[in-house]
């Protein structure tokens, strides 16, 4: 009766990390206008929340889409030990190119999160501060007027 | 069409063992989660119902009815229940945060007639749910 039922299963992580606003395709003055003071020169941080939704079966055995132990795990070795007390724009290669917004945080998370191999990734949500949030689920997903 | 959500909360106990499996692989599997004794959780329900507002009353749903539906059928089943012992449906199957929420929806969706179910979000913490929906449902 509910064989196209979908259940996912979210789990929210936390790190903190420093970045700094600036692209290097702007000038100083353009960077200040558009950044302001996420552009100050030595940086500054947040506590990031990092919410990650996976899809699949639930194991009738177990109970459970994936055992939370190995999601733990894979997010552990793919991104808090990365970004973890880290400087976003020095210490994590993605960000000596790109600006780190959070907006490519979710982009560069979810693609490090994708090939986790016992569940599918259907989104990453990253809260920078209690009032800003963004979200990312691949490009293939359409967004066909939702909800959250 | 406009989305509703209407959030309770519940406390209950439980503890995940599967009788199939051994001791051990049950301690290995579930960790302390396998207690014998079990523990508990405050969780928190989230659930959404899709729909057109009524045109005379202006709503999807009356509120006081979700919430009546809501402690008939989830309060009353699941509040301050040991869920293993208590809740039929878990003699069964172990009840993960993925079960209770399959077995939410499966419970409200006959019951909600006016609007349909659209999401069951059920947080066992504060970083910890799962949900629940119809695959093609257009969800973000």
């Amino acid at each position: 009766m509910n064989d196209d039922l979908k259940v996912v299963l979210g789990r929210r992580y936390h790190f903190a990390a420093s970045h700094r606003l600036h692209s290097t395709q702007l000038s100083d003055e353009q960077n200040w206008r558009v950044y302001g003071k996420c552009n100050n020169p030595y940086g500054h941080g947040h506590n990031y929340v990092v919410e990650v939704r996976v899809s699949g079966t639930v194991d009738p055995a177990t109970g459970m889409i994936v055992n939370l132990v190995d999601l733990d795990n894979f997010v552990q070795r793919e991104v808090l030990e990365p970004f973890d007390h880290k400087s976003l724009n020095e210490d994590v290669e993605a960000f000596r190119t790109i600006v780190p917004t959070t907006e490519n945080l979710c982009k560069e998370i979810y693609q490090r999160l994708k090939h986790f191999p016992l569940a599918k990734l259907e989104r990453v949500r990253i809260e920078e501060t209690s009032n800003n949030a963004f979200e990312y689920a691949g490009e293939e997903f359409q967004d066909r007027g939702a909800v959250r | 069409m406009v989305y509703l959500t209407r959030k309770i909360e519940f406390s209950a106990s439980h503890l995940y063992h599967n009788l199939a499996l051994s001791a051990e692989e049950n301690r290995r599997i579930f960790g302390k989660c396998n207690n014998p004794h079990g523990h508990g959780h405050n969780y928190t329900l989230e659930v959404t119902v899709a729909g057109e507002p009524d045109p005379v009353t202006g709503m999807v749903l009356d509120l006081k009815e979700l919430k009546a539906i809501l402690e008939r059928e989830i309060t009353e089943r699941m509040d301050h229940r040991f869920l293993n012992y208590e809740v039929p449906e878990f003699k069964e199957q172990i009840p993960t945060c993925e079960n209770i929420a399959r077995l939410i929806w499966q419970i409200l969706e006959p019951k909600i007639v006016q609007g349909r179910l659209y999401k069951v979000r059920l947080y066992e913490s504060a970083d910890i749910f799962a949900e629940c929906y119809r695959n093609g449902a257009n969800h973000a």
